[in-house]
């Protein structure tokens, strides 16, 4: 196939995988970047002007934690200068008001705060660390500027039924976005998965949920959820599509097609110290290699579906069928599907029977 | 929802227009609008100084060759869209 690689519309900038929190579904690699490997302000600037001349027009500040980083007000206007739509996603801490000041003159457009729960006691448990009573304060101090907020939830068993109180907080706040995503089963996640796999009852109540406060809040509250792939009957449309529309640089400066694929054997990264964004994006081995259609297997290969899910996820494809390039387990065609069956019939009784005991949770520790 | 026509439309906290390759967008959180012709028109006049009923006026006469109620249907379409999208304010 000859069609033209279009560029990439969003660039998300790992810039660190320090953080202060230990949050026990966190995306980043078991394998984490120590500080003396991050890129510099110097390179992180050129890193954004290429990628604005290139085609990009945001770029997704995300750790790690992102304030971990002493240059992040510099980092922000560098991104802004070279005419990229600035998004942070930001846990909120170590922050003060000062700074906060700092980032929306330099130029932030957009803030999505975490929350780990909309109860303290579990919020704190989840990140193994005490948060929530700062994310609370950034909450506040927010209302005092003109800078887009989005509240995000990370969602799974332990906290799946306080959406309503999730709700409320986002109300009083000063949100025009609410994001809940259920877990994605990767790294951390992968590792505590059979304490973080809702119940299907669980699921689908809180699906109904969102679905009332959708309606309920247009106009005010943009209510955006992703399920759980697992009880899916089609895959995720994973990053939209490999090497489409995102380009993920590490802490290190490693380009990558998503967060977590430097866990498919085989796959060679490029750094940017050494090539530019394009030159990476429309001829390195790893964007080429689950681009278009030509890799995909049986029932991908023939299904109609293949240009709406691109076959789901790669990583997942791995995780859990040991082949990159099968279609996702999650799909219901997939011939691995049983597979992921398997785990939900494990997973479920246990689910829906157990309280409020602390699970032995895996936590994410922080890298030197 | 269909907005107050005499209610002032501006852009919401963190949406803005910019611009790529020659291609005006209007960038907000998780998301990019390609804007042309009317779109264009439409949303870089919602800067809390103009009316709904004033930005209606300005375009039917720019798309004079378009029917009037035709233009001002589209519009408010295209408004009560982009509040649902959280991109306008309505003040």
């Amino acid at each position: 196939m000859t069609t033209p690689i279009s560029n990439p519309l969003a660039l998300i900038a790992e810039l660190t995988h320090r953080c202060p929190l230990h949050c026990v579904y966190c995306s980043n690699p078991l394998e984490l970047q120590a500080r003396a490997n991050e890129l510099s302000t110097e390179i992180w600037s050129r890193v954004f002007r290429e990628a604005s001349s290139y085609g990009v027009l945001q770029a997704d500040f995300t750790g790690g934690e992102p304030l971990a980083r002493p240059d992040l007000v510099e980092l922000v206007r560098a991104a802004r200068a070279a005419g990229l739509y600035v998004s942070l996603i930001t846990s909120g801490m170590p922050l003060d008001e000062a700074r906060l000041n700092a980032l929306v003159e330099a130029g932030l457009d957009h803030m999505q705060l975490s929350f780990q729960a909309a109860r303290e006691d579990l919020a704190n448990e989840i990140c193994g660390t005490k948060a929530y009573a700062q994310k609370l304060r950034v909450l506040d101090w927010l209302k005092r500027h003109r800078v887009a907020l989005t509240l995000n939830f990370v969602i799974h068993r332990r906290n799946i039924d306080q959406i309503e109180e999730m709700l409320a907080l986002a109300e009083s706040s000063s949100a025009t976005r609410v994001e809940f995503a259920n877990v994605q089963y990767y790294g951390w996640a992968f590792a505590n998965r059979e304490h973080l796999l809702p119940a299907r009852e669980q699921l689908t109540r809180s699906v109904d949920l969102l679905k009332h406060a959708e309606e309920r809040l247009r106009g005010k509250i943009r209510v955006e959820f992703v399920v759980s792939d697992y009880y899916a009957k089609f895959p995720k449309a994973c990053m939209g599509g490999w090497g489409r529309k995102l380009m993920l640089i590490t802490p290190s400066g490693d380009a990558l097609p998503c967060h977590a694929a430097q866990i498919i054997p085989g796959l060679k990264f490029e750094n940017v110290k050494e090539r530019s964004l394009r030159e990476i994006w429309e001829r390195s081995e790893a964007f080429q290699k689950f681009r278009g259609e030509n890799w995909m297997q049986e029932p991908c290969r023939s299904c109609d579906r293949r240009e709406q899910d691109f076959g789901g996820c790669r990583c997942q494809a791995f995780l859990l069928a040991g082949d990159a390039a099968a279609t996702d387990p999650v799909c219901s065609l997939a011939p691995q599907r049983s597979k992921v069956d398997a785990i939900l019939a494990e997973i479920n009784p246990l689910a829906a029977t157990e309280n409020s005991g602390k699970p032995d949770w895996l936590y994410r520790p922080n890298p030197a | 929802m269909t907005p107050d026509p005499n209610s002032y439309p501006r852009l919401a906290p963190g949406c803005r227009l910019g611009e790529n390759n020659q291609q005006r967008v209007l960038l907000m959180p998780e998301r990019a609008l390609r804007l042309n012709g009317p779109s264009l028109e439409i949303v870089s006049r919602c800067d809390g100084k103009h009316t709904v009923k004033e930005i209606i006026g300005e375009l039917q006469k720019i798309y004079s060759q378009a029917l009037p109620e035709r233009v001002e249907q589209d519009i408010l379409g295209y408004l009560g869209l982009l509040h649902d999208q959280r991109a306008l304010d309505f003040t």
